[in-house]
């Protein structure tokens, strides 16, 4: 997936692959400009104007969703059984239209019901995420944060999807309004078997929302694996270099690590492994050339790196 | 007992509501917001003191408070032992000379239409620090190479738009630290960067306050980023200081349920980790009615009848230890 500048094309996300089994939560993890909100709009076909799918395909229980006409897609997959809660939610809602309206709005589009039923419905939802269903007739300004952040996700599930993709939910939340509404997705996910990808910049939080964990770094997803394994074992330097770059509340003090330099300029992406001019330990195959995929131990764990290839 | 350099006592700042001629003339007494309630505390030369809590709870307005950027409703602060808290506008300006601000957010902080160097410099012409042309740029150069900015040339003559945003923070710090402070307040200075540059900055903070012996006072939410930074903490809660110690006593052993409540908040990148769950139910109350008593009393799963009437005092508790609580944890 590619974006259209002035300048020419921004090679967002270029060659990502992942999977997605029944009731897994996804990690998206990565710095800002990486294209992991990129990775995930493609799913829904959510692009801007400038933005262009280039290859692949994106497999959505047996359909090919690129392949897809506009029109099906819209009726039938977008929200109905993919749905997403968008980045800054303070701002993704209607300012001037009561939260319950909102949430029956995007039920009435799907579903052939009345409208005292998609309220009805409607009020469940927002039991649900506890809110509490008085709370219908509210406008967003009159809600704090986590209680907008919390309607977006009663939002995202009023088509009962079978798909929800988290655009960082939580930022712009504190700490302590950010595991209550990390708590409420959690339980969510398992009480209606949901699939989530959640993307976010915060390791820390994907550790404990996820069980997979997709890095990505300069549009390439570095490496994939099961959450336990890729903390306990971090086989990309990248991936090293960011775990460690989180300080945690518990256990001894380490020292923090930093990543020198900047992340690349997508216009024009360094040669070889992407990550190269940054790695301390790049040798002369990662200047040139692509690193390959490839799979370590049992549990799908895969990484994009020369020093692990080498090896197996 | 090391210098102390910056001492509040027993500083408050109420902000009032603006109303209605009518409501004005008709009610007696005027709501206000109590942003920072009775709030005493003293940073010693080169360290750094943390104050976390959530938004809105009055930890930005400490800092201006600090910087007189505002003035207090009541209370003193102290600048090496001198009262600043009723000096006269001109005294003020030579002083500022002294403090120094870090701002959140790189992206707003400067001036999009000035060259590094002019944001940089600016600093200096305002308070005619330096004598000569060449003095100015002697030391901007020198003050970006502290920031790790080299070579300087390669970044001076660039807008704040070319740049990433670890670099911008780090031009930022630059123009904090040009007339060489003795106290920066820094709000929230990384919490807008990625991962990887966020430990970057930070410890390029921890060795400049190493190397300029300067005090500074750290304003975060990020509990965890504050264990590596700061010497000291204190938590605060609508306005009030409830705990107060040194940050790994504070952080292993909390004292307050709040702080307790706070840490057990933080996602750790250890998806293995167990930890005890305390999510506090509701959100922080309006700092117009602040809850009568212990102001945290709404949320806590320990209050009992005395927490709504009486209010706790911030009490030393152990050494170099202020808990303000009627039932401490952790005795």
């Amino acid at each position: 997936m590619y974006y259209l500048t002035l300048r020419g094309w921004v090679k967002a996300v270029d060659d990502v692959s992942f999977t997605l089994d029944k009731g897994d939560s996804l990690g998206l993890a990565g710095e800002s400009g990486c294209g992991k909100t990129s990775a995930a709009l493609c799913v829904l076909r959510l692009l801007p104007r400038n933005g262009k799918i280039f290859g692949g395909n994106i497999n959505f229980e047996g359909q090919d969703i690129l392949k897809l006409p506009d029109a099906k897609l819209r009726r039938e997959i977008r929200w109905k059984m993919v749905s997403t809660i968008f980045q800054g939610a303070m701002n993704a809602l209607h300012p001037t239209t009561k939260v319950g309206e909102q949430i029956t709005e995007s039920i009435l589009a799907h579903e052939r019901v009345s409208k005292k039923e998609a309220r009805k419905r409607a009020e469940n939802l927002l039991d649900l995420v506890g809110i509490g269903a008085s709370r219908i007739d509210r406008y967003p300004h009159e809600l704090s944060g986590g209680l907008k952040q919390r309607v977006m996700i009663a939002m995202s599930l009023a088509c009962n999807p079978h798909l929800v993709i988290a655009d960082e939910p939580t930022t712009a939340l504190d700490v302590i309004i950010e595991a209550q509404v990390l708590k409420v997705m959690k339980e969510l996910q398992h009480k209606l078997n949901l699939s989530m990808i959640l993307i976010s910049h915060d390791l820390s939080m994907i550790a404990e929302t996820c069980n997979k964990i997709a890095i990505m770094y300069a549009g390439k997803i570095v490496e994939q694996g099961p959450v336990t394994s890729i903390y306990k074992e971090p086989l990309h330097p990248y991936t090293q270099k960011l775990v460690s770059a989180f300080p945690s509340i518990i256990g001894p003090k380490k020292e923090l690590s930093s990543i020198h330099g900047f992340p690349p300029d997508l216009l024009d992406p360094p040669p070889g492994c992407r990550f190269h001019p940054r790695c301390n330990y790049a040798m002369e195959i990662c200047r040139k050339e692509v690193p390959p995929t490839v799979n370590v131990g049992t549990e799908n764990h895969s990484v994009a790196c020369y020093l692990v290839g080498g090896k197996s | 007992m090391k210098e102390i350099t910056v001492k509040a006592e027993n500083l408050t700042k109420h902000f009032p509501i603006k109303r209605g001629f009518f409501k004005t003339l008709l009610s007696k007494e005027n709501p206000v917001v109590h942003a920072v309630d009775d709030v005493s505390f003293e940073i010693e030369k080169e360290e750094i003191f943390g104050v976390v809590g959530e938004s809105g709870c009055g930890k930005t307005t400490t800092g201006r408070l600090l910087l007189r950027l505002i003035d207090p409703t009541s209370g003193k602060i102290f600048f090496k032992g001198k009262d600043i808290t009723n000096i006269a506008d001109a005294e003020l300006r030579k002083l500022r000379r002294k403090l120094q601000v870090i701002f959140q957010d790189p992206y707003e902080s400067l001036n999009p239409r000035m060259s590094i160097y002019d944001i940089v410099s600016e600093p200096l012409h305002v308070q005619k620090a330096a004598k000569s042309l060449e003095e100015i740029k002697d030391r901007v150069s020198k003050v970006m190479e502290d920031m790790d900015l080299i070579p300087p040339d390669e970044y001076l003559y660039r807008f704040p738009h070319e740049l990433s945003g670890g670099q911008r923070q780090r031009v930022a710090i630059a123009r904090a630290f040009i007339l060489q402070p003795e106290f920066v307040v820094a709000d929230e200075p990384v919490s807008m960067l990625d991962a990887s540059i966020r430990s970057e900055v930070a410890k390029l903070i921890l060795s400049l306050v190493e190397k300029f012996h300067i005090s500074f006072l750290y304003i975060t939410h990020d509990i965890a980023l504050s264990r590596y930074m700061c010497n000291r903490i204190a938590v605060m809660y609508l306005g009030k200081m409830v705990e107060k110690g040194l940050t790994d006593d504070v952080i292993q052993n909390p004292f307050h349920p709040y702080t307790e409540a706070l840490i057990a908040a933080v996602p750790v990148p250890d998806p293995t980790a167990r930890r005890t769950e305390i999510v506090l139910k509701g959100e922080i109350p309006s700092a117009v009615n602040p809850p009568s008593g212990c102001r945290f009393h709404t949320r806590c799963s320990y209050a009992q009848e005395i927490c709504k009437k009486k209010e706790p005092q911030l009490v030393e508790s152990g050494k170099n230890r202020y808990v303000a609580c009627h039932f401490p944890l952790g005795k």
